[in-house]
């Protein structure tokens, strides 16, 4: 089903576990599914771009909310 | 008899390039430089490490930059030699050496901020005289590890047995340090030489050596 979202905590993760976990989360999605990721890492903010960029995948959105980061992905 | 121009130009009269060469030659630039493109947008790239290290410290790089160069979608090829070999162990037992490692900070994992923010600045012939400096600076490096979530070692490498990275080994490593294929995990997909390794790291867009 097309626009359902799928939740990833990886608050608390360090580089390169939350690219790591959005990965296999991501499999299981199908095309045009949506993963939201919650991050505490600073340096996933480039990543995900970085890994959205190369792996085709749509980055929705990326934001900052108070310490935490919110990522939406949607599976190519 | 026909001419230089003719010959190089695989049978387009020297007439018709006289005439319409530069307009040949911008057409063939641009459809060119849209087929490379094109070439490059559909590989797939492709990673080959060499892992030469056996300690905890220096099993990261390989295991980090594997695991992610998968996630990226591109094809990945490990080739543990010599001390890497460690890293393919069925029971992995890395530690880490602040010998010889000037560059290792040493700062607890624990207690007050102040007391984390701490180097303690311990001269390499002092730690050497110490017996279990070794499993100490491993026990705190593990824990610094945890406290910062970062993977461990056992996990990354979970994560490129899964994804299916190109695990291959040393034989002459195995042979030369007498050890058996039974001590290394069975995702171990070859047992392999530099001869065959070379053939996969020319092929490869980044090759790393660690």
């Amino acid at each position: 089903m097309s626009g359902t979202t799928q939740e990833l905590d990886a608050r608390g993760l360090n580089c390169p576990l939350p690219i790591l976990r959005a990965k296999k989360a991501l499999n299981q999605l199908q095309s045009g599914q949506t993963l939201r990721i919650r991050a505490t890492d600073p340096g996933s903010v480039k990543d995900f771009d970085a890994f959205c960029k190369s792996t085709g995948n749509e980055l929705v959105s990326s934001e900052q909310n108070g310490g935490e980061y919110v990522f939406q992905i949607r599976k190519h | 008899m026909p001419n230089a121009a003719e010959k190089l130009s695989g049978g387009i009269s020297s007439e018709l390039l006289q005439k319409h060469g530069a307009a040949l030659d911008a057409w063939f630039d641009e459809r060119f430089a849209k087929k490379l493109k094109e070439v490059e947008d559909t590989k797939t790239p492709s990673l080959a490490i060499i892992a030469t290290k056996g300690t905890m410290d220096w099993a990261y790089p390989p295991f980090i930059l594997a695991s992610t160069a998968s996630a990226l979608g591109w094809d990945v090829s490990v080739f543990f030699t010599f001390y890497g070999l460690e890293l393919l162990r069925k029971e992995l037992n890395l530690e880490v050496s602040p010998l010889g490692n000037p560059g290792m900070p040493m700062k607890m994992p624990f207690g007050p901020e102040w007391f984390q923010g701490i180097n303690w600045n311990i001269p390499n012939a002092v730690m050497a005289g110490v017996p279990g400096f070794e499993k100490l600076a491993t026990t705190l490096m593990k824990k610094t590890v945890r406290n910062n979530g970062v993977a461990t070692i056992q996990e990354l490498r979970d994560v490129c047995v899964e994804v299916g990275v190109n695990l291959v080994a040393c034989q002459m490593t195995v042979d030369l340090f007498g050890y058996k294929r039974e001590d290394f995990i069975p995702e171990v997909r070859d047992w392999i030489g530099a001869a065959s390794f070379l053939p996969i790291a020319q092929k490869s867009d980044v090759c790393l050596f660690i």
